[in-house]
C-alpha cells in the first residue's frame, strides 16, 4: 500500500515530521516497506527565468540566452530548444547538476565557441514526462530561484507499507491516518460527505445473490465528458505507481486508495437494460480488464445486464463496459461482496487485483451511501453531467459488534498495566464505542469490595478482523507501544536444568556425530524427487498435485537418490573422494521413517607417497560404516545376522541386510548396482548403505548402574584354526559356529585370513579363525585344550568344514 | 711393585680408552680380569701372602681392579651409545614428509544450529517436540484459525496432495505451527516445547527455496503474558548470539494463531559490509532484520484442541533455522544449504566433536 506524505496528511492534521511518522507507523503494526522521495534527485534543478535569448555566432539551431536563476548574477547558456525565448520561465540545472534521464554531471563548458554555465531543462531530462519537443514553459508567477520540485509538489515523500492481512480498513489512506491519529501523531481531519441532489430514479439494478452480494447500490450520471484527469489527481496516483488512464477511471482507483472503498462505473451505452448482481451460469465467460477471458461458474457472483456479464463482482470489471472516452451516461457501481465468495472465486480464477484485495478482507459495510455519494461528486466535479437519485438494492451486514471488555484483560493477556481510561480514549479514537464502567472499590453492607469494571465495546463498521477482548488488547497495546511491555523472566524450575531430549534424539545426535567423526559431511537434500529418481529406488507413495517443477514431485522413499545427485555434483566439480551422509525421513502412506543414508564415492584413499595407487571403496567400507553407525545408533550389533538380499539398488552379489531376527531389518548397505550408478551419471565403484533406525529397538532404561565385572586375574588365551570349507559356504555362519563350540570357555572367534589356491582344493577355501580362550578360576589344563579344539572342530564339520592341518 | 702396580693402571686404562670395538675392550678385559689376566693372576698372588703383606698390597691391586673394571664399562658404554647414535644418523628420515591424511568429515550447519537451540531451551526447561511433515490442512490451517477462504493460506504456497474420497485433504506443512496444535491435544498443561523441523513452501528465488528450516516455540500456561514471550526471546537471542547487546524491535502484526501477534526485528551492526547481530538498530550504522514471528496463542487455537482458554494461556513462537545459521555464521546463499557441496560443507559445517554445551558455550 502506497501513499504520499500529502496524501496522509489531507486526513491527518499533524506536526510530526517524515521520520517520527515512519517510526509510528512500524511501532503500531504497519510495517514501513520503503520510502522514496523523487525530488531527492531533482533538489539542484531551479525555476529561472530567460532575459536575453540571441541567435548563436556560430550555429543556425542554437540561442545564447542569460538566465536568472535567482542569485542576482545572470548566468550565460547556450540552448538548442527551438521555444527558448527571453522571458521564459523555466526549469535550469546548474553546474554540478546530475540530470536524471541520462546520470549526465552538468558542467561549465563551450558549445561552439560561446561558454555555458547549466542547462535548461526538458520533460524527459527530468523524467517528468516523455515531452523533449522544447524546454519547461512554466506559468508566469512561479517564483524564480525556488527549487522546482517543491513548487511543483514533487517533494512528496512515497511511503511504501505493508498492510497484513486483517487490516483492510488501512487499504485506504484514510484508515492510515486514523490509526496514526489515534498513536497520538495529529488529529483526524473530519470526512466531509456532499450532498448530492439527484435527478430522477435511480438506475435498475437488483441483486439476485444475496448470498454473494448482499447490498448493490448505484447512481447514474448522464451527460459527462471523460478526459484526462486534473493535475493534483494525477500526480498523486503517479506517485505510487498507478497509471492515470481517464478521469472517470481515475475517481474510482483514487477513492479506492484513498478511502478503501472499490467502485466500478459502467458505460450506460454498452449495457442492455438493467444490472443485476447474480451467481455466475456454468461455462459463462467475461473478457475482463486484463485482457483474459475468464469462465464462472455458480459459485462466483457476477454483475450482468440482460445480454451478458460485465464484471466479476468485486474482482475485475469488463473489457467491454468500462467507461471510455466518448462516454457520457455512467452508472455508478458501489456494492458490498462477502468476504469468503471472494476469496474462493479469486482463488479459483486465479485472479488478483486491488479490488479483490480489499472486498476478501472485509470493506466497510457502512460506507456504501457515503462511498457512492463521493464518487458521484467528485465525477460532477471533474466531468460534468446530472446525477439520478440511488438505488439501493439489498442491505449490507450492518449488525453491530459489542465486546465485553473487562480492561484488566490488558494486563492479564499482554503483561502491560494501562490505566483505564487510557484504553477508553485509545479505542474511542480508533472508532470503537465504548459504554460501561472500569473496575470500581466500593464498600458493600460495609465490606470493602472491589467490582471487576465492564465494557461494552461496540466494534466500528471498518474493523471486521475485531471479534474479541483479546482483539482489543491488542488494539490498547499496539497504540501504547510494544516497547512499554515489561520483560518478565518466566518461571524457572528450581535447580540445574533437567534433560529435555527424547530417546529419538539422542540416537540421531549419536549417529550424526558418529559419521562426521568418521570422516562424512552431512549433507541436507531436498525431500522430494523426480519420479524418475523416485522409480530407481521402488518409486514413492506421496506425488505432489502442485510441485514446483518435476524435479521435485515425489515424496523421497529412500534417502540414496539425494545422496547420489549431491555425489554427482561433487564430481562434476572435480571432488576425487565424496563421502556424504543425510539424516532425514523416507515418506511412506503410513509414516515418515527416520533414516541415516550415505554414499562413498571415489577414492577410499588417496595415492600417497607410502600407501601407493589411490584406492576404492568396497562393499566392506559400507559394512564398516553401518556397523558404526548401528552400534552408535545403540543397536545390538554383535546379535545382528547379515542377509545377502539387499534391495535392487544395490550389486546383487555384493550388498547385504543387517536384521535382527529374521524379519527386522535395520541396515542395508553394499555397492551400488551399477545401472543405478549410470542412471545418477557415477561410474566407478560406488557403495552406500541405509539404516533404518525406527526399526531399531528402543534401549530399555535401567538406570545408571553397570553389571559388576572385575577383570579376570587369569590371561586370555589364543589358538587359531583354519578350516577348508565349500566356496558358498558363508563364514558368518562358520565363525557363529565356532564361538558356540563352547559357550563358557570361548570368548571370542575372529575371522582373520581367507584363502584360495595351492593347497585348497578347487571349489574350496580356508577360513582361518583366532579364538580366544579365557580360564576362569584355574588356568587350562591341555586336557581342557584338547576338549575345546575337539569341540570347535566338531562344531566345524557340521557346516562341511575340516580343520586345515 | 707400587710403581708397577700404577704403572699397569695407566697403561691398561690408556688402552681402554682407546679401544674403538667393543670386541677390542673385551679383549683387553680378558687379557686383564679374564682368566688368565693380568689382573686375575696379580689377585691370586693375594691369597698366600701374610696378613701384614696382604694388608700393604692388597688395596692397591683391588684398587687396580675396580679402575680398570670401571673403565671398561664406561668404555663400553661409550662405545655402544656411539654406536646407537650412528645407527640413528643412518636411519634419518626426511620428516616433511606428509603423514595420510584421514578424512575429515562434518555436521551440517543446521543441525549444529538445531542442537545449540535444544540445548538453549532445555536450560530454560523447554522440551523438543517432533510432528510429521506431510500434514492434513486441519492440523496445518484450521486448528490454527485459518479457515479455507483466508487470505492468509494463500499467502502461505502451499504444496498439496491429489484429494483422496472421503479423507482429509493432505500437504506438506507450511510451517511447525501443526505440532503446537499436536502438543496442546495430546499432552496436558503445562507445556514448555520446541518444535524443529523441515517445512515446505511453493517458492523458489535467491533468498526462498522450497524446502527450509523452522523452529517453533510453544509455552501453555496459568498467569502468561506478552512480557513473558518478550523476556523468553531476547533470553534466547542473547544466548544463541552469545552477546548482551542484543537489542529487539517488537511491531504489532498479523498471524491468524496468535492475539495478539508480534514481529520481531533484531538491531545489527554493519562491520566491513557485512550484517553483524547486535546494537541498537537505529543507530547510524545500524539497522533492523526481522527475525521471528510470535504472539499470544488465540483462545481459539486454544479450544480447538480441547483446552479451555479461560485457564490455560500462552505463548507461540517461530523463526527459520537456516536464517538464524546464516545469521550467526555469515554464509549468505540459502540455496547452498540443499546443495551438498563438500566444499561448502567442510567449510561452514562443524567438527564431530563442537557439541553446544552450557558450560562451553553453544556457538562453535
Amino acid at each position: 500500500m502506497k501513499f504520499t506524505l500529502s496524501w496522509l496528511k489531507t486526513h491527518l492534521a499533524t506536526d510530526a515530521d517524515l521520520a517520527t511518522i515512519l517510526k509510528k507507523l512500524n511501532a503500531i503494526g504497519l510495517e514501513v516497506d520503503g520510502v522514496d522521495n523523487p525530488a531527492e534527485k531533482l533538489a539542484a534543478f531551479k525555476i529561472a527565468r530567460v532575459l536575453t535569448a540571441d541567435p548563436h555566432p556560430q550555429a543556425d539551431k542554437l540561442q545564447v540566452l542569460t538566465v536568472d536563476h535567482g542569485d542576482g548574477t545572470p548566468l550565460q547558456v547556450v540552448c538548442g530548444a527551438p521555444n527558448a525565448r527571453a522571458g521564459l520561465l523555466g526549469v535550469f540545472g546548474t553546474e554540478g547538476a546530475v540530470v536524471p534521464s541520462n546520470g549526465l554531471v552538468l558542467k561549465k563548458t563551450a558549445i561552439r565557441g560561446v561558454d555555458s554555465n547549466g542547462m535548461m531543462c526538458s520533460s524527459r531530462e527530468l523524467e517528468l514526462g516523455d515531452d523533449h519537443d522544447g524546454i519547461i514553459e512554466l506559468p508566469g508567477d512561479a517564483p524564480v530561484g525556488q527549487a522546482y520540485a517543491d513548487w511543483a509538489g514533487l517533494n512528496d515523500p512515497v511511503i511504501d507499507v505493508s498492510i497484513t492481512p486483517n487490516r483492510q480498513d488501512c487499504m485506504g489512506v484514510r484508515g492510515i491516518a486514523r490509526d496514526l491519529a489515534a498513536a497520538g501523531l495529529g488529529t483526524l481531519n473530519a470526512l466531509i460527505v456532499p450532498p448530492i441532489t439527484g435527478v430522477g430514479p435511480g438506475p435498475d439494478v437488483r441483486t439476485d445473490d444475496a448470498e454473494g452480494c448482499p447490498a448493490f447500490y448505484a447512481r447514474t450520471v448522464r451527460g459527462v465528458t471523460n478526459g484526462a484527469s486534473p493535475e493534483w489527481m494525477a500526480r498523486r496516483l503517479k506517485a505510487i505507481g498507478q497509471k492515470p488512464i481517464s478521469t472517470l477511471v481515475d475517481i474510482t482507483n483514487y477513492i479506492m486508495i484513498d478511502l478503501g472503498r472499490p467502485l466500478h462505473v459502467y458505460d450506460m451505452a454498452s449495457l442492455t437494460g438493467g444490472l443485476v448482481a447474480r451467481k455466475g451460469k456454468p461455462g459463462e465467460q467475461v473478457l475482463a480488464l486484463n485482457g483474459k477471458t475468464y469462465t464462472v461458474d455458480d459459485t462466483m457472483t457476477v454483475i450482468a445486464d440482460e445480454e451478458a456479464v460485465h464484471d466479476i463482482g468485486g474482482i475485475m470489471g469488463g473489457e467491454h463496459s468500462g467507461a471510455q472516452d466518448g462516454t457520457t451516461d455512467v452508472l455508478i457501481e458501489c456494492a458490498y461482496f462477502t468476504p469468503e465468495r471472494i476469496a474462493m472465486t479469486g482463488q479459483k480464477l486465479s485472479l488478483t487485483s486491488d479490488a479483490r484485495g480489499r472486498f476478501e478482507r472485509g470493506v466497510d459495510p457502512a460506507f456504501l451511501d457515503d462511498g457512492l455519494s463521493i464518487a458521484t461528486s467528485l465525477v460532477i466535479h471533474l466531468c460534468g453531467g446530472t446525477a439520478s437519485e440511488p438505488t439501493r438494492a439489498g442491505s449490507p451486514p450492518l449488525t453491530p459488534k459489542i465486546i465485553d471488555y473487562d480492561p484488566d484483560q490488558c494486563l492479564a493477556l499482554a503483561g502491560v498495566d494501562v490505566p483505564a481510561d487510557e484504553q477508553k480514549r485509545i479505542l474511542t479514537n480508533l472508532g470503537f464505542t465504548v459504554t460501561g464502567e472500569a473496575a470500581s472499590f466500593d464498600y458493600q453492607d460495609g465490606m470493602p469490595v472491589s467490582l471487576p469494571g465492564h465494557w461494552a465495546v461496540t466494534v466500528p463498521s471498518w474493523r471486521r478482523d475485531v471479534d474479541g477482548w483479546p482483539d482489543l488488547v491488542e488494539e490498547v497495546v499496539r497504540i501504547v507501544g510494544l516497547d512499554h511491555v515489561p520483560s518478565t523472566p518466566l518461571p524457572r524450575v528450581p535447580g540445574v536444568a533437567r534433560p529435555t531430549a527424547t530417546p529419538e534424539q539422542l540416537v540421531e545426535r549419536r549417529v550424526r556425530r558418529t559419521a562426521a567423526a568418521r570422516g562424512l559431511s552431512e549433507a541436507i537434500n531436498w525431500s522430494f524427487l523426480s519420479e524418475k529418481e523416485a522409480a530407481s529406488v521402488g518409486g514413492g507413495d506421496w506425488v505432489l498435485a502442485n510441485p514446483i517443477s518435476e524435479d521435485l514431485k515425489v515424496m523421497r522413499p529412500s534417502l540414496l537418490p539425494g545422496l547420489l545427485s549431491a555425489t554427482r555434483r561433487n564430481m562434476d566439480r572435480g571432488a576425487s573422494s565424496v563421502r556424504l551422509f543425510e539424516l532425514g525421513r523416507r515418506y511412506f502412506k503410513q509414516d515418515e521413517r527416520a533414516t541415516v543414508g550415505f554414499v562413498l564415492a571415489g577414492d577410499q584413499s588417496p595415492r600417497g607417497w607410502q600407501t601407493g595407487k589411490a584406492q576404492a571403496f568396497s562393499a566392506f567400507d559400507a559394512k564398516g560404516e553401518v556397523v558404526a553407525l548401528l552400534a552408535a545408533a545403540g543397536a545390538p550389533v554383535a546379535n545382528l545376522q547379515n542377509f545377502g538380499d539387499a534391495s535392487g539398488a544395490y550389486h546383487p552379489g555384493q550388498s547385504g541386510t543387517l536384521r535382527l531376527g529374521p524379519k527386522v531389518i535395520l541396515a542395508e548397505y553394499g555397492v551400488l548396482h551399477p545401472a543405478l550408478a549410470k542412471q545418477f551419471g557415477l561410474s566407478g565403484t560406488i557403495v552406500a548403505g541405509e539404516i533404518f533406525l525406527d526399526a531399531i529397538p528402543g534401549k530399555r532404561k535401567s538406570g545408571f548402574m553397570r553389571a559388576p565385572y572385575a577383570p579376570p586375574a587369569l590371561q586370555a588365551v589364543k589358538r587359531d584354526f583354519a578350516f577348508v570349507v565349500p566356496e558358498q559356504q558363508e563364514a558368518d555362519a562358520l565363525v557363529r559356529a565356532v564361538k558356540g563350540a563352547d559357550k563358557k570357555a570361548i570368548v571370542d572367534a575372529r575371522l582373520f585370513d581367507v584363502f584360495t589356491g595351492p593347497g585348497v582344493e578347487d571349489g574350496h577355501k580356508s577360513l582361518a579363525i583366532e579364538v580366544t580362550l579365557q580360564p576362569g578360576d584355574k588356568s587350562f589344563t591341555q586336557d581342557d585344550l584338547d576338549a575345546i579344539s575337539a569341540a570347535i572342530v566338531k562344531a566345524a564339520q557340521k557346516l562341511g568344514g575340516i580343520l586345515r592341518r | 711393585m707400587m710403581t708397577d702396580i700404577s704403572a699397569l693402571k695407566a697403561g691398561l686404562i690408556a688402552d681402554i680408552d682407546a679401544a674403538d670395538t667393543p670386541d677390542a675392550v673385551e679383549a683387553l678385559r680378558v687379557g686383564a680380569l679374564g682368566k688368565n689376566g693380568v689382573i686375575t693372576g696379580l689377585l691370586k698372588t693375594l691369597g698366600p701372602m701374610s696378613p701384614q703383606e696382604r694388608l700393604e698390597q692388597g688395596p692397591p691391586i683391588q684398587d687396580l681392579r675396580e679402575s680398570v673394571t670401571a673403565a671398561i664399562a664406561a668404555r663400553k658404554a661409550a662405545l655402544e651409545s656411539a654406536a646407537l647414535d650412528a645407527r640413528l644418523a643412518s636411519e634419518k628420515i626426511d620428516m616433511t614428509l606428509p603423514a595420510d591424511p584421514a578424512p575429515q568429515g562434518s555436521v551440517h550447519p543446521v543441525a549444529q544450529v538445531m542442537d545449540e537451540l535444544a540445548e538453549i531451551f532445555a536450560d530454560l526447561g523447554f522440551s523438543v517436540a517432533t510432528g510429521p511433515e506431510i500434514e492434513d490442512d486441519w492440523h496445518n490451517f484450521t486448528a490454527l484459525n485459518i479457515p479455507e477462504t483466508h487470505p492468509a493460506r494463500a499467502m502461505h504456497d502451499t504444496f498439496y496432495f491429489p484429494d483422496a474420497e472421503g479423507q482429509k485433504r493432505m500437504l506438506l506443512r507450511t510451517h511447525t505451527s501443526p505440532v503446537q496444535i499436536r502438543t496442546m491435544m495430546t499432552t496436558p498443561p503445562p507445556i514448555r516445547i520446541i518444535a524443529p523441523g523441515r517445512v515446505y513452501r511453493s517458492d523458489s528465488d535467491a533468498t526462498h527455496t522450497p524446502m527450509f528450516h523452522q523452529i517453533e516455540g510453544l509455552v501453555i500456561d496459568k498467569g502468561i503474558t506478552l512480557g513473558h514471550l518478550k523476556w523468553t526471546l531476547e533470553t534466547f537471542l542473547k544466548a544463541f548470539f552469545e552477546r548482551e547487546d542484543i537489542v529487539l524491535r517488537l511491531r504489532p502484526s498479523y498471524f491468524p494463531f496468535t492475539e495478539p501477534s508480534v514481529e520481531v526485528d533484531v538491531g545489527y551492526t554493519l562491520a566491513n559490509g557485512q550484517r553483524v547481530i547486535g546494537g541498537d538498530g537505529d543507530a547510524p550504522d545500524g539497522g533492523w532484520l526481522e527475525v521471528l514471528g510470535s504472539g499470544m496463542v488465540n483462545r481459539r487455537v486454544i479450544e480447538s484442541c480441547g483446552l479451555n482458554p479461560d485457564e490455560w494461556q500462552g505463548f507461540a513462537f517461530g523463526t527459520g533455522v537456516d536464517r538464524l545459521a546464516m545469521l550467526k555464521y555469515g554464509m549468505n546463499d540459502l540455496r547452498a544449504f540443499f546443495d551438498g557441496d563438500l566444499r561448502w560443507l567442510k567449510h561452514y559445517g562443524f567438527s564431530a566433536l563442537d557439541v553446544p554445551t552450557l558450560s562451553g558455550g553453544v556457538g562453535a
